[in-house]
């Protein structure tokens, strides 16, 4: 019986304590962790529309993007967050598009889950910068071991199709779905 | 006892390295060192919750009765690895985002509870802190290795620099089993190397 009772009154302690000292933690950690996550939106967006001073998060449906304005208040264009599968998991990235709509201004990938050497490329500089002033319509192609010609083309990552192909379907879905809503 | 805390504090770092004699912590070993980052930021991670678990439960070793011994050390593994995980999200944002969920699987690694179970619970908290740097050091020294034995191999960088055309397996799962196996081969050749003239040594005298 004794045997039982310190059995139970320790590990109750024990847990106590490390409750206790986790509660203190994190809301000491809290404030950094959401400023953490406001500056990689705010860096995301300025990526994909450099001139953004403001923005204002509109949410409608499963659709959430942002709107951008200059410093004079003018509206420059809209950062659409999309995401959908990839190869191993869910992609999720942020596509700029200028204020009429047909261009694309830049796309930065948030978060992925593709090989690391292969499809995770896809968060390279070198792959994302091609969706710079890449024609809205008709929707995105990609291309495989050749330049790009038109001007709605992207060169796939070699080796990693898939992946390349699932960023052009992601943007492509959501960027009809939010044409639709408009 | 300075001569023995010397030697469980180096006894980690090769004679028993946690990875490469013990084979202990494989998941993390093969799974974040796609590149010295990550591997150094896994290795230190681990060995933060490694020195403070082993510490606290070698200083309450004698009271936490043995059949609940094992659910003592994994609540207060388990509260330091999420301390780990909230400092790392806090301050090193981009680090935690790399190494993903393998920050709050260091609660399963066999290393941290392993010392825990063989060392910490049968020592001092002197000898336990000792043990426990050595092994996180030895852990840590193991990933770097890996880490840096994959990035210039499969990613053709050091640090972020190309170098060369890629070896793209060595990035891939496949890639980890490749350079862990030849790394434990080469020890065991050096150790099997030294320990040599030291049998023929014997002899002789005999």
């Amino acid at each position: 019986m004794n045997k039982l009772v310190r059995m139970i009154v320790v590990l109750t302690v024990i847990g106590l304590i490390s409750g206790g000292i986790l509660a203190l933690v994190y809301n000491l950690s809290l404030p950094k962790i959401i400023a953490n996550q406001e500056a990689e939106t705010k860096a995301a967006i300025f990526k994909v529309l450099p001139e953004t001073k403001s923005y204002k998060k509109i949410i409608s449906g499963d659709l959430a993007y942002f709107d951008c304005f200059a410093d004079n208040g003018e509206k420059i264009g809209t950062a659409i967050l999309c995401q959908g599968n990839g190869y191993q998991g869910v992609i999720k990235l942020l596509v700029g598009v200028n204020a009429d709509f047909s261009r694309f201004t830049g796309m930065t990938v948030l978060e992925q889950l593709e090989t690391p050497g292969l499809g995770a490329k896809i968060a390279t500089q070198d792959f994302e910068s091609q969706f710079k002033q890449l024609a809205t319509k008709p929707p995105i192609e990609y291309v495989k071991n050749m330049k790009p010609e038109k001007d709605n083309q992207i060169e796939a990552i070699t080796g990693a199709t898939i992946s390349s192909r699932a960023v052009v379907n992601i943007i492509n879905k959501t960027v009809e779905k939010l044409l639709e809503l408009k | 006892m300075k001569k023995n805390l010397f030697y469980e504090f180096t006894k980690g770092l090769w004679n028993e390295s946690p990875t490469f004699r013990q084979l202990l912590g494989m998941c993390p070993t093969l799974a974040v060192t796609t590149s010295v980052i990550n591997g150094f930021s896994m290795g230190m991670a681990t060995s933060f919750v490694l020195i403070c678990s082993s510490t606290i439960i070698s200083f309450i070793r004698k009271l936490i009765p043995n059949q609940v011994r094992i659910a003592s050390y994994i609540v207060i593994i388990a509260a330091f690895v999420t301390v780990a995980d909230l400092f790392l999200k806090g301050n090193f944002p981009a680090v935690s985002k790399a190494l993903g969920p393998f920050i709050p699987l260091i609660v399963v690694n066999c290393v941290i509870l392993g010392r825990a179970e063989a060392f910490a619970a049968k020592n001092n908290p002197l000898l336990s802190f000792a043990d426990a740097l050595g092994m996180g050091l030895g852990f840590t020294l193991a990933l770097t290795m890996l880490g840096t034995i994959r990035e210039i191999l499969g990613s053709g960088t050091i640090f972020g620099f190309l170098t060369f055309e890629p070896w793209v397996v060595m990035i891939l799962p496949g890639g980890a089993f490749i350079t862990l196996g030849l790394l434990i081969g080469l020890i065991n050749f050096l150790k099997q190397k030294a320990n040599k003239p030291e049998v023929h040594a014997a002899c002789e005298v005999k």
